[in-house]
């Protein structure tokens, strides 16, 4: 079965949202680490899923879900 | 309350509206913080992106925590260009004594600079430049970086 997950970039990643088949965070780990674009992002965005904040690639991903790469914030 | 509003905040009307929302409320301590772009580096004015969703849940657990401390927050962002001494920001408390407003005021903007999903930049020779070096990485950032 297919699985598809939309991948959102915020803020100042100039990146379009993408389209992939895949099962967990790890796995979207692995496209992202050989994407050039994302070299500078990776080490200081943080992820959400469905909207939540998380703190491991543990967490699995079914389809219709949505991950976000939120960069580094300064409201105010 | 959470309000949001392209361009510059219109801070006399907002902090009227609150005071006024609340004056009936039995609250001893209002204490706002408005924050207004300032002239520095050559700066015509700052720009923000927000991502409304995780900011809405944000404010809620904030919401929560001012509740069980018997006071309300609340506070207001600029989307977009807001230009040199214009206002993008304000955070206020109401509490029933002075201690508690002034304390969770701290928190509450610091937590808001480390945490909330707004993304600022430079506006400076006609250009929208990402201000990163002033930008904090959101706790727990990192795991896609992490090889498997």
């Amino acid at each position: 079965m297919i699985i598809l997950v939309r991948v959102e970039f915020l803020g100042p990643i100039q990146k379009e949202a993408l389209e992939l088949d895949i099962n967990d965070l790890s796995e979207l780990a692995t496209v992202l680490q050989d994407d050039s674009e994302m070299t500078q992002w990776l080490q200081n965005c943080a992820v959400a899923v469905n909207d939540t904040l998380v703190s491991s690639l543990d967490a699995p991903l079914k389809d219709g879900d949505k991950v976000s790469l939120l960069p580094p914030v300064c409201g105010g | 309350m959470l309000k949001l509003y392209d361009g510059a905040l219109p801070v006399s009307v907002i902090l009227k509206e609150w005071y006024e929302e609340e004056l009936e409320s039995n609250y001893g301590a209002y204490i706002p913080f408005v924050g207004t772009v300032r002239s520095e580096d050559g700066i015509d004015g700052l720009s923000f992106d927000i991502y409304e969703p995780i900011l809405e849940s944000w404010f809620k657990a904030w919401q929560e925590k001012a509740k069980a401390k018997g006071a309300v927050i609340k506070m207001a962002h600029s989307r977009g260009d807001v230009m040199l001494h214009e206002s993008s920001y304000i955070a206020s408390v109401f509490s029933p004594k002075r201690r508690v407003a002034l304390e969770f005021i701290d928190e509450f903007v610091e937590d808001f600079k480390a945490s909330a999903p707004i993304w600022k930049y430079d506006l400076k020779d006609g250009k929208r430049i990402y201000a990163l070096d002033r930008s904090t990485a959101i706790e727990g950032h990192g795991i896609l970086g992490e090889k498997s």
